[in-house]
C-alpha cells in the first residue's frame, strides 16, 4: 500500500532538547489520521516539520511515495500539503480575502486583484459548504468562521492533505459539530487528513487510525474501531490511568461566596455577565461548566477585584467586597488560581522564591516599613517548594525554567498557603500531563475537606464532573443551571451548556445540526 | 560559558570591537589610530587637571546612566533623559540665581531639588500617558527632548532678558569646590561626583531592598501578573518614569550647579542624555555597571576633546566608536552566540 | 497684509518645508508598516544630508544644472548604506529596535562631521551655489487662485515629495508588494506561514526607509540649509516620525501631517511678517507638531492604529 505521506523515523532537536525522537508516521489516501499524544509530547513539532516550518535533524519524509526536502512552507504548499493551525494565522485587520490569497496574490497589471480572488474564495467555501463572507474583515467574524478561512487558504493553493491542529480547542459544541461534517466532506472530495488531539472523543468519533507518541518518541499506530478510549489514554500516559477522581461526600455548611444580580461589562460596554446569582458554601467543590467565552473570565475577574462589577453585589463570608482592589480581595480571604499562569499567575523573569511571596511581599514578616527582607522570602520559599513537590534548582532559579506543571504547583502551594476561605481555580490543569492533574486535583479536594470552599472553573468536561459537587453551568453569562454530578450525564451537560434547557427525561427536543444529521456525532 | 561570564564579556566585547572600528577608520581617513588613542588616553589621564575634568564629565554620566537604568529596569525606555536633563539645567540655573543672599545649606538642596523637580515634572507626562492611555513612553519621550530645548530656550532668553546665557549662578548655590579645584590643578572638578555615587546607592537600595523595587521590577517584568497581586500598576509605571525623570534632573544641576554655573540657549542636544542610553546598557542596567559605564563613556568624551590638538583628528572620531559599541551591546544576541559557539569548541577540543 | 496675500506667502513656503518631511515620513512608514520601529530617521536624514551636500560641492562644476538631482541620489545611497547596519542589528542581530536607532542617531552626525572636518577642514561645508530652480508649473499655474497657492514658483522638489507619498501609497495598498509588508508588521508569523519571506521583507523594508529619509536629508540641505554642518539637520528627522504616528501610519495620513507641520515650521520662521501670527511668541510654532503629537496619541490615535507586530523582532518557530 503506498501512503501519500510517510514520515520515516524523524527526528528533531532544540539545543539538548529532543522533541521528536524516532516518530514515523503513515497517511493513507483518503483517511482521518489522528496524531494523539499530551501536551508537549511533540506532536506540534512534527507537524512543523511535515510543514517546513522545522528542519528536522534525522529521518525522511516521502510524499505520494517519493522522497523530498521541505525546506519551507511553500515547498509544502507545491505538495498539496496545507496546514490549519491552532493559533490561527490569521492578520486581524485584513479581509479574508487578503488572508487567503496572501504570499500567492494574483496580479492584474501589478496591481493585486481581490474581486476575481474573491470569487475564487466564494466558489471554494461554496463547494465545501464552508459558508465564509470572502469581503468580510477577520478581527469581525467568529472564531469557527476564522477557523474556515484556515481551511480555505489551504485549499486555496490546492492542498490534498490537510493538517488540522487541536481544530476544536476554542470552538463551541456546535462549531464542532460543523467541523467535522466539513472534515468528512473534505474527505469525500479525496482530501486526506491528519488529526492533531488530545482529546479521546474526537479520536473515536472522526478518525480512521490513530498514531501515538509520548514524550517525543513513537509509540505506535493503531485502528480507530479496534480500540478504546482506555486502550488509548493508556498508550498515550504510558501507564493505566483512572478516569474517576477519589473523594469523599461533601459536608457543606455556612456560605463563603455569594454573589447577588451581577453585571458585568466588557471594555467595549457589552454586557458579558446579566444579572449572575451563585453561591459556594464551606466544604464544597463548585465547578461552572461552560463553553470559553460565555462570561467565565469576566466572572472570575469580577470577584477578584480584577474587572469592574456593574451593577449587584459580591460578598465573602458576608462583607461586601464589591468592586474592591484585587489587594483588598485577596486580603479578604480569597486565594486565586489564575486561568492564564503566564500572564496573571506568574512574573516569569523573577526568580521562583519571588514568586510564591507575590502576594506577601508586602507584609510582615517579609517586609517591615517598605523595607523587603529577601532571606525571608527565600526561606518561605523553600517551604512550600517542599510541601508543593515544586521540582526546581532552588529558590533563586527564574519561574521561566520550570515546567507547566511545577509552575502551578508554585502558584497553587503560594494561594494555598494563605489559608483562604475561598479558593478560585481557573482551569488548574490546562496544559498539564496527566501526573499534575492528578496531584492539583488532590489539593483542591484537601481543601474543600479542610472547611474551605472551593470555586472550579474548568472547560474540560471530565474535569468538572470528577471533582466538583455541584455544577454551576453558565451560559451567555447566567447561571442556567445547578446539577449533581451523580445525577448528570455529559450529553445532559453539554445540551446545558449550549443553551438547551433539559426535559424531564434528561433528553433535549432541539436539534444542533441544521441538516440533523448529527446524531452520529454525539 | 556559565551565563552571568558571558553578560560580563558582551560588554567588554563590544567596547573592544568599537575602539577596532574607531582605529579602522582612524586608518582609512589617513591617521595614524596609534597617535589618535595616545592622545585619547592623554586626554583622560595625561595630568591632575585631565583626570579632574574627566571626573567632572563622568557625573552627568553617571545620573543620565541611572535615570535611563532605572526605567528599563521598571520596564520602561526613557529615551527622554535628554530632555529631562535639559530642564533640570535650567531650574537649578535659575533657583541658583534668583535668590540672593540664602545661606548655602539652604540655597544648594532647593537648587538641586527643583532640578529634581522639572525633571520629574518631564517624566511625569509619559509616565501618566502611559499609564492612562497605553501611548507608548519612547514617542512621548522624544516629543518631550524638543519641548524640553525649544520651551528652555525660550525661558533662557526671558530670563537674560533678549541674551542667549543666563547670570552666573551665586556662590551659595554652587558645587564647586576649592578643595577638589586645587588637588587637580584648578579643573572645573566639582561636589556632584559625590551625589552621583550617592545616586548609585539610592537607586540600588530602592530595587534591591525596598517593597517598592520589587513592585517596579514586576510591573517592568508582567503588568498582568503584578495586577493580579494587587500593585498598583499605573502608580507604578508613573513612578518609575518620576524617579528615572529626577536622576536625570540631578544630571542637569550637574552642569548648572558645578560645571558651568550658568545655561545657555542650544542649537541641539547635550547628548549626555542618548549617551545616557549607552551607559545603561554596558552597565547591564545595574547601579555599579552605571559608574562602568559612565566611566568609560564620560572619559572617551572628556579625552576625545585632546585628539584634535594633539593628534589632528576631529573629536568625532569617539562618537563614532560610542555608536559603534550601542550596535554591538544592542546585539548582544549575535556575540553572545559567538561566544557560546567558540567555547563549546574549545570544549570540544 | 490681506488674507489672501497672507495665505499666497505662506502656503508655498508651508509646502516648501514640508517637502524633505513628507519624504522621510515615507521612509517611516515603510520601515514601521513591516514591523520595525525606526527612530534613526533623524541619523539617516543627517547622512542624506551630508552626502548630497558634499556631492553638490564636488560636482557642480561638471553636471550643471542636473548636479541637485544627481546629489539627491547621493544622499539616498548614503543613507541606504547606513540603514543597512539598522537592518542588520534589528532584524537579524534582534537587537532593540529603539537601541539601534538611537546607535544611527548618534553615529551618523559624528560620521558626517568627522568626514567634513577631513575634508574641509572646518566644522561645516562651504555653501553650494547650484540648487534646485524654482518654477511655474505649466498651465496649471494659471489657475485662478490655486495657480498661484501651490503651482506659481514651486520647487520640482516638492512635486517629487508629493508624488512619492501618493506612489507609496499605491504600493502599500494596491499591490502584493504591500500586502505582504502590511503582513509582516501585523503578524510576522502568519506570513512566515504563507511563504513569505519575513526577514527579506523587513531588509526591504529598512532600506526603503534609509532611501527615503537619505533624499529628504539631501532635499532639506540644498534647498532650505545650502551648506551642511552639525546643526543642519535638527529634529527633522524626529518630526517626520511623529508626522508617521500623526498620520496613523498611513502615507497620505503622513503626508498630510508633513504638510502641516511644514506650515508651522514655516510659520516659526516667517510667522514675524504676518500680522496676528507675530504676536505669538515664535517658540509655540517651534514646539507645536511635538505638542500636537503628543495630544493626538491621548486622544484620537491609540496604539490600534500602528502595526500590531511593531518593535518585535520575529524569532522563527517561537510561538
Amino acid at each position: 500500500m503506498e501512503y501519500v505521506i510517510e514520515m520515516r523515523n524523524i527526528r528533531k532537536e532544540f539545543g539538548n532538547f529532543v522533541a521528536n525522537d524516532n516518530i514515523t508516521l503513515q497517511l493513507k489516501k483518503g483517511e482521518i489520521h489522528a496524531l494523539l499524544g499530551e501536551n508537549g509530547a511533540g506532536k506540534s513539532t512534527l507537524m512543523n516539520v511535515l510543514f517546513g516550518l522545522y528542519q528536522p535533524e534525522g529521518g525522511e519524509i516521502f510524499v505520494r511515495g517519493e522522497k523530498v526536502n521541505i525546506t519551507d512552507p511553500n515547498v509544502a504548499n507545491d505538495l498539496g500539503i496545507g496546514m490549519v493551525h491552532q493559533h490561527f494565522m490569521l492578520v486581524e485587520n485584513f479581509s479574508v480575502t487578503e488572508n487567503i490569497i496572501l504570499g500567492s496574490e494574483p496580479t492584474k497589471f501589478g496591481i493585486t486583484n481581490k474581486k476575481d480572488a474573491a470569487k475564487k474564495v466564494q466558489a471554494l467555501s461554496e463547494q465545501y459548504g464552508l459558508n465564509v463572507d470572502p469581503y468580510a474583515i477577520i478581527e469581525d467574524i467568529s472564531v469557527g468562521m476564522q477557523q474556515r478561512v484556515e481551511i480555505l487558504k489551504t485549499l486555496y493553493r490546492g492542498a490534498e492533505i490537510l493538517i488540522f491542529d487541536e481544530p476544536t480547542a476554542s470552538l463551541t459544541p456546535q462549531e464542532i459539530i460543523e467541523l467535522i461534517q466539513i472534515m468528512k466532506r473534505l474527505i469525500a472530495e479525496g482530501k486526506s487528513i491528519i488529526l492533531i488531539t488530545h482529546k479521546l472523543k474526537e479520536i473515536m468519533d472522526v478518525s480512521d487510525r490513530v498514531t501515538v507518541i509520548r514524550k517525543g518518541q513513537g509509540i505506535g499506530t493503531v485502528t480507530t474501531s479496534e480500540t478504546s478510549p482506555n486502550d488509548l489514554a493508556s498508550l498515550m500516559v504510558g501507564r493505566q490511568v483512572t478516569f474517576k477522581t477519589v473523594k469523599g461526600p461533601a459536608n457543606p455548611n455556612g456560605e463563603v461566596l455569594d454573589i447577588k444580580d451581577l453585571v458585568v461589562e466588557d471594555y467595549r460596554k457589552i454586557e458579558k455577565i446579566k444579572r449572575l446569582n451563585l453561591n459556594v458554601r464551606k466544604g464544597e467543590i463548585v465547578g461552572i461548566a461552560g463553553i470559553d467565552g460565555n462570561g467565565q473570565s469576566e466572572l472570575i475577574e469580577a470577584i477578584t477585584g480584577l474587572r469592574k462589577v456593574k451593577s449587584g453585589t459580591v460578598k465573602i463570608n458576608g462583607k461586601d467586597v464589591t468592586n474592591f482592589k484585587p489587594r483588598k480581595v485577596t486580603e479578604s480571604g480569597v486565594g486565586h488560581i489564575p486561568q492564564d499562569r503566564h500572564r496573571h499567575g506568574l512574573v516569569l523573569d523573577f526568580p521562583i522564591g519571588h514568586n510564591i511571596a507575590l502576594q506577601t511581599y508586602y507584609t510582615q514578616p517579609i517586609s517591615k516599613n517598605g523595607i523587603i527582607d529577601y532571606k525571608k522570602i527565600d526561606k518561605k520559599a523553600k517551604e512550600i517548594i517542599e510541601a508543593y513537590d515544586v521540582r526546581t534548582q532552588g529558590a533563586h532559579e527564574p519561574a521561566r525554567a520550570l515546567s507547566g506543571g511545577n509552575q502551578q504547583k508554585a502558584i497553587i502551594g503560594r494561594e494555598v498557603d494563605r489559608d483562604p476561605d475561598l479558593l478560585i481555580a481557573a482551569l488548574p490543569t490546562r496544559g498539564l500531563d496527566v501526573g499534575a492533574i492528578e496531584f492539583i486535583h488532590s489539593r483542591l479536594i484537601e481543601q474543600r475537606d479542610n472547611g474551605k470552599a472551593v470555586l472550579l472553573l474548568s472547560f474540560e468536561l471530565d474535569e468538572v464532573m470528577n471533582v466538583s459537587d455541584r455544577i454551576a453551568v453558565i451560559y451567555d453569562g447566567q447561571i442556567v443551571d445547578i446539577v449533581l454530578p451523580e445525577e448528570t450525564t455529559e450529553q445532559q451537560l453539554g445540551l446545558l451548556m449550549a443553551g438547551q434547557s433539559l426535559d424531564e427525561d434528561g433528553s433535549n427536543k432541539v436539534s444542533l445540526s441544521k441538516e440533523g444529521e448529527d446524531q452520529h456525532v454525539e | 560559558m556559565s551565563n552571568r561570564v558571558t553578560n560580563i564579556l558582551v560588554p567588554i566585547v563590544s567596547v573592544i570591537l568599537g575602539l577596532i572600528v574607531g582605529a579602522i577608520i582612524m586608518l582609512v581617513s589617513g591617521f595614524s589610530p596609534i597617535d589618535g588613542y595616545i592622545a585619547l588616553w592623554n586626554g583622560i589621564f595625561g595630568d591632575a587637571y585631565t583626570i579632574g575634568e574627566t571626573i567632572r564629565q563622568i557625573t552627568p554620566y553617571i545620573l543620565a546612566g541611572l535615570a535611563v537604568a532605572f526605567a528599563f529596569r521598571s520596564g520602561l525606555f526613557n529615551i527622554g533623559v535628554e530632555g529631562q536633563l535639559i530642564v533640570g539645567w535650567f531650574a537649578a540655573a535659575y533657583v541658583g540665581l534668583v535668590f540672593e543672599d540664602l545661606p548655602k545649606i539652604i540655597h544648594l538642596p532647593l537648587s538641586l531639588i527643583a532640578a529634581m523637580l522639572a525633571g520629574a515634572l518631564w517624566g511625569f507626562v509619559p509616565g501618566l500617558l502611559k499609564a492612562k492611555f497605553r501611548v507608548h513612553e519612547v514617542i512621548v519621550t522624544i516629543m518631550m527632548n524638543y519641548i524640553a530645548l525649544h520651551v528652555t530656550n525660550a525661558l533662557i532668553k526671558t530670563v537674560s532678558d533678549g541674551g542667549d546665557r543666563t547670570e552666573r549662578i551665586f556662590s551659595s548655590a554652587s558645587l564647586r569646590s576649592e578643595f577638589l579645584a586645587n588637588l587637580t590643578d584648578f579643573s572645573r572638578l566639582h561636589y556632584g561626583i559625590l551625589i552621583a555615587l550617592i545616586m548609585v546607592g539610592v537607586m540600588w537600595f530602592l530595587l534591591e531592598k525596598t517593597t517598592l523595587g520589587y513592585e517596579l521590577k514586576a510591573v517592568g517584568f508582567n503588568q498582568n501578573a503584578s495586577e493580579y497581586a494587587g500593585m498598583n500598576v499605573n502608580k507604578n509605571i508613573i513612578l518609575a518614569m518620576v524617579i528615572s525623570g529626577m536622576f536625570a534632573g540631578l544630571a542637569g544641576a550637574m552642569e548648572a550647579l558645578g560645571t558651568f554655573e550658568y545655561i545657555s540657549s542650544k542649537g541641539g542636544f547635550t547628548g549626555i542624555g542618548f549617551d545616557g542610553i549607552a551607559v545603561a546598557l554596558l552597565g547591564m542596567n545595574t547601579p555599579l555597571g552605571v559608574i562602568f559605564g559612565a566611566t568609560l563613556f564620560g572619559s572617551l568624551k572628556y579625552g576625545a576633546l585632546n585628539m584634535p590638538n594633539a593628534a589632528g583628528i576631529p573629536l568625532e572620531i569617539v562618537e563614532i566608536v560610542i555608536a559603534v559599541i550601542i550596535f554591538f551591546v544592542a546585539s548582544g544576541y549575535i556575540i553572545r552566540l559567538l561566544l557560546q559557539r567558540m567555547a563549546s569548541k574549545k570544549g570540544a577540543k | 497684509m490681506s488674507f489672501l496675500e497672507i495665505l499666497y506667502f505662506i502656503i508655498p513656503q508651508a509646502i516648501f518645508y514640508a517637502a524633505p518631511l513628507i519624504l522621510v515620513a515615507m521612509g517611516g512608514v515603510f520601515s514601521e508598516k513591516s514591523g520595525v520601529v525606526n527612530i534613526g530617521l533623524e541619523g539617516l536624514m543627517v547622512m542624506g544630508a551630508f552626502a548630497g551636500i558634499l556631492f553638490n560641492l564636488m560636482f557642480a562644476d561638471t553636471f550643471g544644472g542636473l548636479t541637485p538631482w544627481l546629489s539627491l541620489i547621493a544622499g539616498m545611497l548614503a543613507a541606504l548604506l547606513l540603514s543597512v547596519l539598522h537592518a542588520v542589528a534589528s532584524v537579524s542581530f534582534r537587537a532593540n529596535q529603539v537601541v539601534s536607532g538611537v546607535a544611527i542617531n548618534i553615529l551618523a552626525p559624528a560620521l558626517s562631521i568627522y568626514l567634513v572636518k577631513r575634508i574641509f577642514d572646518k566644522g561645516q561645508t562651504d555653501f553650494i551655489t547650484t540648487s534646485f530652480p524654482r518654477k511655474d508649473v505649466p498651465f496649471l499655474s494659471d489657475i485662478p487662485f490655486i495657480g498661484p497657492l501651490f503651482f506659481s514658483s514651486i520647487y520640482a522638489t516638492s512635486v517629487l515629495a508629493i508624488a512619492i507619498a501618493i506612489i507609496s501609497w499605491f504600493v502599500i495598498y494596491k499591490t502584493p508588494f504591500g500586502l505582504r509588508l502590511r503582513a509582516v508588521g501585523e503578524h510576522p508569523m502568519a506570513a512566515d506561514t504563507m511563504g513569505i519571506n519575513v526577514t527579506r521583507m523587513r531588509y526591504i523594508a529598512v532600506l526603503l526607509s534609509g532611501a527615503f529619509a537619505g533624499i529628504g536629508g539631501a532635499i532639506y540641505a540644498q534647498t532650505i540649509t545650502g551648506d551642511f554642518g552639525h546643526a543642519t539637520i535638527n529634529g527633522q528627522g524626529f518630526m517626520a516620525l511623529a508626522a508617521v504616528i500623526f498620520g496613523k501610519w498611513h502615507p497620505l495620513g503622513a503626508m498630510g501631517a508633513a504638510i502641516f507641520f511644514g506650515l508651522a515650521q514655516s510659520l516659526s520662521i516667517v510667522g514675524n511678517a504676518i500680522p496676528g501670527v507675530d504676536q505669538i511668541p515664535n517658540v509655540f510654532m517651534l514646539i507645536l507638531p511635538y505638542v500636537l503629537t503628543i495630544l493626538a496619541l491621548a486622544g484620537v490615535i491609540g496604539r490600534a492604529n500602528a502595526p500590531k507586530a511593531n518593535g518585535e523582532p520575529y524569532i522563527k518557530g517561537q510561538r
